[in-house]
């Protein structure tokens, strides 16, 4: 295939992704299709169990840590600075070429500037650290960066979205773009929306990243899940953010 | 326990007796996904454990739980009794059962006077679709009592098989 | 690292009911649940709240495998005087947090 040829394909792949996305009007979170008690849950701090994890990131956030003795707080001042960061996540990252999403962020802070280690994903304090910055962006719309170096990256997202695959051959699409709204089981199949995370699952009965959410999908879709921190992961979540932009962001979210 | 559970008990047993020590393992592991659960009679016999033989009046108990949850990990539920709340005239303990988790129990909660309002919530584990039992037990020695039935579906989409 | 917070008001008025609300950090395992290897995960659960006020106890609550995880509990006080709750979570494995909220009462 020559270069024209393939930049053709994609820009066709990206026609098709935007005619199928739901239009802002009709975009709709997860939460308006749960019942009124988890509702509640979530907009009740002191009932949200996510709240517990935002208590670890406050202390994390101050905590001075690593070789370099820095906290959060050293070079980022109060954490109301982070207003609207989680909102524009992933972004590229010059360092690693390529998107990073908010937990990569905060790890690559921690290994660059506070000479820490970097959390393991899914851990108690990297989820409580990506809740904490990403609650100072709560009711704030999603606003993907304008930066064309994401573009190739998105392309990906979306192709992934897009692409049957696992042994039961189904795409993303297929059920977040083509029947959300119908019941699969008795759950309402949502329009997927990356806006609550990281969310407190009733099922988990823990906070949990969006990572973890779609190992979730494709574990449903029995496809072989990508390692935590794949790339793959990265691209979705930067698909799922554009197909979401304008939406409110709720996290902690909480979902049965 | 009830018969249908003794008779797996025995069939286990049996073929673990009878069986290769990889059958035996199979079973093991097949087996436990299905723990043994409470009855109406067990917690009948919970209830009787509180109550002992006064009567159980329905009314002044207001047991507030969704009639359909999503998920049974985490359902909100609050129970309010009707009470003055003075020292004459109070409520000393609200209990709540239920009918189908492996154990009757749900809690057991002691007040007085000094709560001013005879209400309490938690969020609670249903393990299926069952009834749920409030007693509120008053300073003067009665027991008062309201249940409501819950449905709790499941996720088309669990995280593991195992779970 | 044990984590719980407390919700209520900072001051009320004599004799006003407050409600408090509390969430902890806990995972309740029933004891009824099996794990990936086919065996039981051992029971780990809070079994028992309580609530003091100015050190007279104004509430307790004994906890079972059916109370979710994380726990929440809510429940009503009467404002008596200026003063410290204090609330304190027991439970398997030698679980205990301890918790103190101050109130101004006028």
């Amino acid at each position: 295939m020559t270069a024209s040829a393939v930049f053709f394909a994609v820009l066709a792949l990206t026609a098709a992704v935007a005619s199928a996305e739901i239009p802002e009007a009709e975009r709709r979170s997860g939460y308006h299709d749960m019942g009124s008690s988890v509702q509640a849950m979530q907009d009740d701090d002191a009932a949200n169990p996510g709240t517990l994890w935002l208590l670890q990131g406050e202390a994390l956030w101050d905590r001075r840590q690593g070789a370099a003795a820095k906290s959060c707080a050293d070079c980022h001042g109060a954490v109301s600075g982070m207003a609207g960061v989680a909102a524009r996540y992933p972004a590229f990252s010059t360092g690693t070429s390529r998107p990073i999403d908010l937990d990569q962020r905060i790890n690559l802070c921690r290994t660059d500037n506070q000479k820490a280690d970097a959390f393991a994903y899914e851990s108690r304090e990297l989820l409580s650290l990506s809740a904490y910055v990403a609650r100072q962006s709560r009711e704030m719309p999603i606003t993907p960066p304008a930066d064309p170096r994401l573009a190739p990256f998105l392309a990906a997202g979306a192709d992934l979205f897009t692409r049957r695959q696992g042994q039961l051959n189904l795409s993303c699409a297929q059920c977040h773009d083509d029947n959300h709204g119908k019941k699969l089981a008795a759950a309402t199949i949502p329009q997927a929306h990356p806006t609550g995370y990281p969310i407190y699952r009733l099922e988990w009965q823990s906070l949990g990243s969006l990572q973890r959410r779609l190992r979730n999908c494709l574990i449903g879709m029995r496809a072989e899940p990508y390692a935590y921190g794949a790339p793959e992961y990265v691209d979705i979540e930067l698909y799922l953010m554009s197909r979401a932009r304008g939406m409110p962001l709720e996290a902690p979210g909480v979902r049965p | 326990m009830d018969t249908h559970h003794k008779t797996d008990m025995t069939r286990r047993g049996f073929l673990v007796q009878s069986g290769t020590a990889t059958a035996g393992a199979a079973l093991v592991t097949l087996i436990p996904l299905s723990p043994a659960s409470a009855t109406s009679d067990e917690m009948a016999a919970a209830i009787k454990e509180v109550v002992g033989s006064a009567k159980l009046n329905p009314g002044k108990v207001t047991l507030d739980i969704p009639p359909l949850v999503e998920n049974g990990n985490a359902v909100p539920m609050k129970v309010s009794v009707e009470s003055p709340m003075t020292a004459r005239d109070h409520v000393k303990a609200i209990h709540v059962f239920n009918e189908r988790n492996p154990q009757p129990y749900v809690m057991n909660a002691y007040l007085g006077p000094r709560a001013g309002r005879a209400s309490v919530s938690a969020h609670i584990k249903l393990r299926e679709s069952q009834k749920l039992v409030a007693i509120a037990e008053l300073s003067d020695g009665s027991f008062w009592t309201a249940s409501a039935n819950v449905i709790v579906t499941i996720a088309a989409c669990v995280e593991d098989l195992t779970l | 690292m044990s984590n719980a917070l407390i919700r209520m008001p900072k001051s009320a008025k004599r004799g006003e009911v407050i409600e408090v609300k509390t969430l902890i950090q806990h995972p309740m395992e029933t004891g009824f649940r099996v794990g990936t290897n086919g065996t039981m995960i051992p029971r780990d659960i809070i079994d028992e709240f309580l609530c003091t006020y100015n050190g007279v106890e104004v509430f307790r609550l004994k906890m079972s495998s059916a109370i979710a995880a994380n726990p929440f509990v809510s429940f009503f006080t009467v404002a008596t005087e200026t003063g410290v709750l204090f609330f304190r979570w027991v439970g398997d494995n030698g679980f205990k947090v301890e918790e103190t909220a101050s109130i101004t009462v006028a």
